[in-house]
């Protein structure tokens, strides 16, 4: 696996476990959301609708409360009565303290002038016989008006009844402040943007709105009204989403509207949905974070454990080449051994023939003992490396003995001695005292460290150092052999254990010395590494199980 | 001293040629049979001292043909010989009674020491026999 296979790996994951944790969090965030603010919005509703309906009973009641009063007078008084300037200004005075809401009282004739008036304008000579609400009123009998300036320029609307008494008729109207009715209507009014007013059947403001203008200016989002029943509205102002509850009046046609923000209504609600905002993105934070660790780390190990088992593998198609090429050797060999074997012959006998004297006189003679000499020699080396060959496939039930390594080692040194001693070469021992005996094979061992010093020696040259170190590594007894030779260069390294693979000039080695130690020390339980630098020498390292081998798992032992 | 008879069994002729005449050239008798069946018939009819058995042979095998020779002929010693390059099959057939054994490609000198080594046991064990 490459590098980008493991991010892209690790990002798969990490996508896989965000949407299986993050699309359930938002799901579920996205239906509570939803039913909370259904249910919220429900109850703004019906809050409103309830506000709505109790302020327009309260305003029914005062707008009944004042017509009864006014009938009340009207049924209980003669027109004459009424027309005693001094007993009228006592009875308004008596109305007045009792409800400011009353500015003045008026007696009107059939005729439309004024009988009587009290209040605080001139208007004794004013006649209405022309005013549409004058023959409403005796029409009818009961006249409330819309809210107008009139002459007095002042908002204010009347209440007009009609009495008849015998064969005439007459009227009792009243002025009705329209600011009392205001601040009734406001005191509705919620939060910043909350407003409260009356409109009348043409959608002109009765009371002034907060934010819709004056007293008789049209209001909008209004029309096509027909309900009877109180109705919700919802509209946009100003960039704001606003809720009105809209109901009729049941003594004028006068409709109430009460204008409420949900954003202001509903802050509980926003507020909630802020918090469960910062606890989404503080979990998704923290969901990413814990993916991402546990996903990195995962993959990490990965990483290791796929790095670990390349290790490995490498290290059985070693052993499996080694195996295989043994077989092969064992045919190889097998079959070169008996026609070298005649080749050896053949040349003997012409040898035999020529110390037979045979041959006397024949001029060549001489060629043909160098010539003999000459295939004598080849047949040995081909034999040595037949020899050799075989020892990959030749089975045996390997010795076990106590082996002291270091005491293998000064041993095998000594069969050295006369090329060391030749060549120049120092022999440093760095021999760990009391080394552990070890249950293993000696001749092999000493075959394995024969092999190497040979190596170190070839690699020397001439004047140079080998040194030997031996250890306890873990569960193993190690032994170095590191040479002051040129070392091997990097490419090479992971090939020096490979079969017939040499450095040598062709014909000095056989290259199959280290693949030989390599599977040698592969029975025995043990290993061997390489460590080089050019021009710093070379480091061979092999190891060897304190514990010894269990026989039963090593099939094939090299002997050589 | 009289002349050591052997009996050389190989599936080479070619090397069955060159043992007979380096061999002969060596004060030894010298038969061929380039088979474990030839080997035996020789050995019913002629005398013989010493065999030098090949291990790997087509049909009736080195190690067949010894075990054969020793049921049949015990004052006959034998000499394994193989081309595997190992000890193990020399080993084999001097367990099965062999004498001794050589890897092949050998050296002439090599094989008539071990050839008069094995006639000089044979002699041994028939001057015992004859002595009880």
């Amino acid at each position: 696996m490459t590098e980008t296979s493991y991010t892209k790996l690790k990002w798969n994951l990490i996508g896989i476990t965000l949407s299986f944790s993050l699309i359930p969090l938002f799901v579920l965030g996205y239906v509570i959301h939803d039913q909370f603010s259904k249910s919220y919005q429900e109850k703004l509703t019906s809050n409103l609708r309830l506000v709505v309906n109790n302020k327009r009973d309260a305003i029914d009641m005062f707008l009944n409360e004042r017509v009864v009063q006014l009938q009340n007078l009207a049924n209980t008084h003669t027109l004459a009565e009424l027309t005693d300037q001094t007993y009228l200004n006592e009875l308004f005075d008596i109305i007045h303290n009792n409800s400011r809401s009353f500015i003045d009282l008026g007696i009107i004739g059939q005729d439309g002038r004024h009988e009587a008036y009290c209040g605080p304008f001139d208007l004794s000579d004013v006649n209405y016989k022309d005013e549409p609400w004058f023959n409403q009123v005796m029409l009818k009998g009961l006249y409330i008006s819309d809210v107008f300036l009139g002459f007095r320029n002042y908002p204010h609307f009347i209440i007009a009844v009609m009495r008849r008494e015998g064969d005439k008729a007459w009227i009792l109207r009243a002025t009705i402040d329209s600011d009392v009715f205001t601040s009734f209507v406001h005191s509705v009014r919620t939060g910043k943007l909350g407003d409260a007013y009356l409109v009348n059947s043409e959608c002109r403001l009765q009371t002034s709105s907060r934010f819709g203008g004056k007293i008789l200016s049209k209001a909008e989002h209004l029309d096509n009204f027909h309900s009877t029943d109180t109705e919700i509205r919802t509209w946009d102002e100003k960039g704001s989403k606003l809720v009105a509850g809209i109901t009729h009046l049941t003594l004028t046609d006068w409709r109430l509207v009460v204008v409420e923000s949900p954003g202001e209504e509903l802050s509980p609600l926003l507020r909630a949905q802020y918090v469960v905002y910062i606890l989404f993105i503080v979990c998704a934070v923290m969901i990413f974070a814990g993916t991402y660790l546990t996903v990195a780390s995962v993959v990490s190990k990965l990483k290791a454990s796929d790095k670990e088992r390349a290790v490995m593998d490498a290290a059985v198609m070693q052993s499996s080449k080694m195996a295989s090429l043994g077989k092969m050797a064992a045919g190889v060999a097998h079959e070169i051994n008996n026609p070298l074997s005649i080749i050896r012959e053949s040349a003997g006998w012409i040898r035999d023939l020529i110390n037979d004297g045979e041959l006397d006189g024949y001029e060549a003679i001489g060629d043909l003992v160098e010539a003999t000499n000459d295939i004598d020699r080849h047949v040995e080396r081909a034999r040595t490396v037949t020899h050799r060959m075989l020892g990959f496939a030749r089975r045996m039930e390997p010795v076990h003995e106590n082996v002291d390594l270091n005491m293998l080692a000064k041993q095998t040194i000594a069969f050295l001695e006369n090329e060391i001693k030749h060549r120049n070469i120092d022999i440093v021992c760095d021999f760990k005292q009391n080394l552990p005996l070890i249950t293993t094979d000696s001749d092999q061992v000493q075959q394995i460290i024969l092999n190497l010093l040979e190596n170190a020696i070839d690699a020397v040259g001439k004047e140079g150092v080998i040194t030997l170190v031996t250890r306890v590594e873990g569960p193993f007894v190690a032994m170095d052999v590191r040479d002051s030779g040129m070392g091997i260069p990097a490419d090479q390294l992971s090939k020096v254990f490979d079969p017939f693979f040499t450095t040598k000039a062709a014909g000095e080695g056989t290259g199959l010395g280290l693949s030989i130690i390599y599977s040698t020390l592969n029975k025995l339980g043990g290993t061997i590494t390489v460590h080089s630098e050019q021009g710093q020498g070379a480091t061979f390292t092999f190891f060897l199980p304190l514990s010894g081998y269990i026989p039963g798992h090593q099939e094939e032992i090299c002997l050589e | 001293m009289p002349r050591i008879r052997v009996l050389v069994v190989d599936d080479e002729p070619d090397f069955l040629k060159l043992i007979q005449r380096r061999l002969g050239k060596r004060n030894v008798d010298v038969d061929v049979a380039s088979s474990g069946q030839e080997a035996l018939h020789i050995l019913d009819k002629a005398l013989v001292d010493v065999v030098i058995l090949d291990v790997r042979m087509p049909g009736f095998s080195g190690i067949e043909t010894l075990k054969e020779i020793r049921k049949r002929h015990s004052e006959v010693e034998v000499i394994m010989l193989t081309g595997h390059g190992s000890m193990q099959s020399g080993i084999e057939g001097i367990s099965h009674g062999a004498y001794d054994y050589i890897l092949k490609p050998f050296s002439i000198e090599d094989l008539l020491e071990r050839i008069r080594a094995a006639h000089e046991h044979a002699m041994l064990k028939k001057n015992n026999r004859s002595d009880k």
